[in-house]
């Protein structure tokens, strides 16, 4: 059960229905998330298929971020953040106490809405993971993860002259696609990507999409967007979330044509709910 | 369905539903009336028919004008991407059944005043399924009604029964008197072209009914008669 994708609504617990030829590289089971008394995720379950873009949409508020984040588990660090039900990644929960999380965070990488790189160098920005976790064998097979890094993130053209300048000096879609380099030089097995567009120009944005594009040959992709047509354009599956609920999960395609759910179809076509 | 938060662009949908609807009431005088200009050798409703054909070519491209636009600028996704590609494949049908029954009318202005009344009324008895075909075509489309569209193309073959009855009958004709084989090579082009159509009332329910629904009706479940 845990190596095939669920089709179509998730409200029925246990049922899943067509089985696309897609491995899951993660399994989530009866996730409930609580900041303090307040639940902000109500028992989703969702599979995660690897090499693919996984898309999470839905109105603003609805846990988009919040169930991102358990992914990683980045709401550890966020004070009365309690997150109950499995993620299963290779056979391993992520939340078993055996899981170390700065070891799990350089396998699931994630970017931010907001591009941060570190207020240093460029090459330091990609060097600093890969030498934190030891995955490099001296100098030159450092320079060589930043150089690979930084070409599949799309960006060693515009930047091998001037590796020892500032990060922060980049300009804002460069600057995100220096912090994809950085979330791929720890050679992840996913990418957690929130709203990592929503602040550049449609020029940047294409760049990035089309980098989302190539990385998922390799990488299992989950990207939260607001724009629909983003949605539609980068991710093979689409998981609609409404008031902290898993409301329906499907192919990109049936999900933007035709959506099961009455809530899906008044989110994307812009109606009110 | 409710409406959407940008007003315009629910207003901009109806609109594209009126135009298909009042397109489709326009071509469906068309048929009968070219029908009936055969029926009583009525030359002077034929070129009327014959006339209206450029106001639906016309109608036609201000709907695609209007598609083109809606869909730079407002994107539409599920229903709505739907209802788009309906109103634009359906009014590329419209426009065939409005050049055909211009095509009929067309033929009407050549045929022998003289020829058989029941030539003649051979035809004028297809175009009353056909025409009925149309309007409740566009009834599913205007009340969003699947179930509707859905029997508007499981009868077709009683259209191509008509026709085969028909072409029999017209060949029986052009047999027994050899002088009506001009206009009876006439009667079988317009029963022909009410065949096809009845195929294109066929694709128009199609359309319609994947607008509504999402899903293709597929050929293997069309009854064969
Ligand atoms: N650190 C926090 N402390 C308390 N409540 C929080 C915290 N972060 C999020 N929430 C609440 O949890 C719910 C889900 O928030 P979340 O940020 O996951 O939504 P989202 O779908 O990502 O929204 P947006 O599209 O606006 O980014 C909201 O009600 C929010 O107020
Ligand atoms: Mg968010």
């Amino acid at each position: 059960m845990d190596d095939t994708l669920g089709n179509g609504t998730t409200m029925e617990k246990g049922v899943l229905p067509d089985a696309p030829e897609t491995s899951v590289r993660m399994s989530c089971r009866n996730i409930n998330v609580f900041y303090g008394e307040k639940q902000a995720i109500y028992d989703v379950s969702l599979q995660i298929a690897d090499r693919s873009v996984t898309a999470l949409i839905g109105p603003s508020g609805c846990g988009k971020s919040t169930f991102l984040r358990c992914l990683n588990r980045m709401n550890d660090t966020i004070e009365g953040c309690r997150v109950e039900g499995e993620i299963m990644m290779e056979g391993k929960d992520i939340n078993s106490p055996v899981i170390d999380p700065v070891l799990l965070r350089s396998r699931v990488g994630m970017v931010f809405q907001k591009p941060n790189p570190f207020p240093k160098s460029i090459y330091e920005n990609i060097a600093y993971g890969p030498r934190i976790h030891g995955l490099a064998q001296g100098r030159e097979d450092m320079d060589e993860i930043v150089e690979k890094s930084l070409r599949r993130a799309g960006l060693w053209e515009e930047v091998k002259d001037r590796l020892n300048l500032a990060g922060t000096s980049l300009s804002g879609g460069q600057q995100q696609r220096l912090c994809i380099a950085r979330a791929i030089a720890v050679r992840p097995e996913v990418i957690l990507m929130d709203e990592p567009c929503s602040a550049l120009d449609p020029i940047a944005t294409a760049r990035i999409e089309e980098l989302i594009d190539d990385l998922r040959k390799r990488y299992c992709i989950i990207i939260v967007t607001h724009s629909m047509q983003q949605a539609a354009r980068v991710s093979q599956r689409t998981a609609f979330f409404h008031l902290g609920a898993l409301v329906e999960v499907g192919d990109t395609d049936q999900i933007f044509t035709s959506p099961r759910d009455r809530r899906t179809e008044d989110y994307i076509t812009g109606r009110f709910g | 369905m409710s409406d959407h938060i940008v007003s315009a662009f629910t207003e901009e949908l109806e609109r594209l539903s009126a135009d298909i609807l009042r397109m489709g009431g326009i071509v469906e005088e068309m048929i009968v009336d070219s029908c009936r200009a055969v029926l009583h050798n009525d030359l002077e409703l034929a070129a009327d028919v014959i006339e209206r054909d450029p106001q639906v070519d016309r109608m036609e491209a201000e709907v695609e004008r209007q598609i083109v636009s809606l869909i730079a600028r407002r994107q539409p996704m599920a229903h709505d991407l739907r209802s788009v590609f309906a109103a634009l494949k359906v009014s590329g049908e419209l426009e065939r059944i409005g050049d055909l029954s211009k095509n009929i009318g067309k033929r009407a202005l050549n045929l022998d005043a003289a020829v058989f009344p029941a030539m003649r009324s051979g035809v004028a008895r297809m175009a009353g399924p056909v025409s009925r075909q149309l309007h409740q075509v566009l009834n599913a489309y205007a009340s969003g009604n699947a179930a509707e569209a859905k029997a508007v193309w499981e009868t077709d073959d009683e259209i191509d029964q008509h026709y085969n009855a028909l072409f029999r009958e017209m060949l029986t004709y052009m047999i027994e008197d050899p002088r009506s084989i001009s206009d009876g090579a006439h009667m079988l082009f317009m029963a022909k072209n009410l065949e096809r159509i009845g195929d294109h009332c066929t694709n128009i329910a199609e359309f319609v009914f994947f607008q509504i629904t999402g899903e293709n009706l597929v050929q293997q479940d069309r009854p064969k008669l």
